[in-house]
């Protein structure tokens, strides 16, 4: 059976930062003007769910890479690293 | 802590790495900025390196305990459609002998730290747990020092190297290199799977460790613009695949869910079998090529490595080229600081090395590529299964002439694909390499 993004996540150490490095700047632009949302595909991590009236966003589980960040076709993504030594720890790399 | 330092490096990669090493080996008191918990902790690349760019800067690498995973002997490249495909490899005992370590396999968690320790040893402070979270400029612009995530984290330097990787907030923010656009980057997933030391060397029919790279092309990537890859490890095997960000969002496809069917693959599946994922990860891969390479240097700083956009997506070289950009960086600051003098100006014996390097020489004679990939999508949709159809009905032996099948092939190829389209294809190939 083909492994979930659950169980690769799984596989990989994070430190979590109490607060997320990742913020959704205008939710209503996710929702009014956003027609394509390409974060729920392109992310590698799943970070960003659509729920009922809005996009969430998983931080804990983000492997860094900045694809949402210059994704977003409104650049409605507010992205920084998490802070020194928080976030994912690679083990093989 | 010291608040000031004459060179200070955001990143402790393979191109911070190399310049660290060279300025502190000269008495250059040098600081260097990682954000993760250990040099290499966020580090990642598809696995290999390259021991002669290595050798220029640590010659004795082998002796000093460098974590080699496996050295190449054999390099194997497939064209694949999904249910098979053509293979071609290149095998030689030069590589065992003579020529060891011309490309070896890393775990760049491990490597990284082992290189930065090379560093710290020659009197490199390596800092981690740090982000760089901004630059400091005089009233003329000059870069000055930098700011950090920690309390009172300012630290002043002569000049500054930003080494920071592709993936850079800290270049957009400052402007010294824009945002790339999506269509020039690759997003890329890897996935380390586990494996017995003689398994793989079954497996991959060679012994005690040397290793074998395949890269792969055509329809895994499921139509897209990419590229992947599988790298023995010494009790690992890593698995790489990767696509145009640009063709991702296109073509609504998550990147696990193709690492998920790239694993099934016909060929892929028998290599991987009984094997057992230990990590997953993800990093992007810099497709501008030659013409969005940004200004190498300015006033009180320089750009090397990935930062710079310095990548041969045709060669998958990378690493080394951080590493001789880090090094040729710290080379024009040794120059710069007979002088104190860190202008533009006299930092621009930097640029000046590269384009006499191969690195600028190479990326120059590849700057076609990348487009020719990205505007030939015939080459990861239709070919791989003309092609296919080719080679299964010439293999196939069942009392039809030879010459009968070959116009049931060029009949395919035609229904497919246009001559005329077939002959830009071939044109532009030969323009782009």
């Amino acid at each position: 059976m083909p492994a979930t993004i659950e169980d690769k996540l799984f596989l990989d150490r994070f430190k979590v930062d109490e607060t997320s490095h990742l913020r959704i700047i205008d939710g209503k632009v996710c929702m009014e003007k956003c027609l394509e949302q390409p974060c729920l595909y392109i992310c590698p991590a799943n970070v960003y769910k659509l729920e009922y009236d809005r996009i969430s966003v998983g931080y804990e589980g983000c492997l860094e890479c900045g694809s949402c960040r210059i994704g977003c076709p409104h650049l409605n993504i507010d992205w920084r690293f998490p802070t020194g030594g928080f976030g994912i720890r690679h083990k093989f790399g | 802590m010291k608040e000031s330092f004459e060179a200070a490096i955001v990143g402790a990669g393979p191109a911070g790495i190399s310049a660290a090493y060279k300025l502190a080996d000269q008495g250059v008191s040098t600081i260097v900025f990682e954000r993760g918990e250990f040099p290499g902790a966020k580090n990642i690349s598809g696995g290999v390196l390259y021991g002669r760019d290595l050798e220029r800067i640590i010659p004795d690498f082998d002796n000093r305990k460098c974590p080699v995973e496996r050295n190449i002997v054999e390099s194997r490249i497939w064209y694949l459609n999904k249910d098979g495909g053509y293979s071609l490899s290149y095998r030689d005992t030069v590589f065992q002998d003579n020529r060891r370590y011309n490309v070896f396999t890393v775990g760049r968690a491990k490597f990284d730290r082992w290189y930065a320790d090379q560093a710290a040893q020659k009197g490199a402070l390596i800092v981690c747990g740090t982000v760089v979270t901004d630059l400091l400029r005089d009233k003329n612009g000059k870069v000055t020092g930098v700011r950090t995530d920690r309390p009172d984290g300012d630290i002043k330097a002569d000049v500054v190297l930003l080494a920071d990787g592709i993936n850079s907030p800290l270049a957009a923010k400052t402007g010294f290199r824009p945002e790339p656009s999506p269509k020039h980057v690759a997003l890329a997933v890897k996935e380390v799977i586990e494996l017995p030391e003689k398994v793989i060397e079954e497996r991959f029919n060679v012994d005690n460790q040397n290793g074998v790279t395949i890269e792969i092309l055509g329809g895994v990537t499921c139509g897209m613009n990419g590229v992947a890859a599988i790298y023995t490890n010494r009790k690992s095997l890593s698995l790489c695949i990767g696509a145009n960000l640009a063709d991702f969002s296109a073509n609504k496809i998550k990147p696990y869910d193709m690492m998920e069917t790239f694993k099934e693959h016909p060929m892929v599946a028998p290599l991987i079998d009984g094997g057992k994922p230990v990590e997953y990860m993800a990093h992007w891969l810099a497709e501008g090529g030659y013409d969005h390479i940004p200004k190498l240097c300015g006033d009180g700083y320089l750009i090397a490595g990935d930062s710079a956009m310095l990548f041969n997506t045709l060669h998958r070289e990378g690493s080394n080229l951080a590493m001789i950009s880090g090094s040729l960086a710290a080379e024009a600051i040794l120059e710069a600081r007979k002088n104190k003098d860190y202008s533009k100006q006299s930092l621009n014996g930097y640029v000046k090395r590269l384009q006499n390097s191969f690195i600028l020489k190479d990326l120059k004679k590849y700057r076609r590529f990348n487009t020719f990939l990205q505007e030939h999508k015939e080459i990861f949709t239709t070919l791989p299964e003309v092609f296919s159809f080719a080679a299964r009905e010439m293999l196939t032996v069942n009392g039809v002439p030879k010459k009968e099948k070959q116009k049931i092939i060029w009949r395919n190829l035609r229904k497919n694909c246009s001559l005329a389209a077939l002959l830009r294809l071939f044109w532009n190939a030969l323009r782009s390499v």
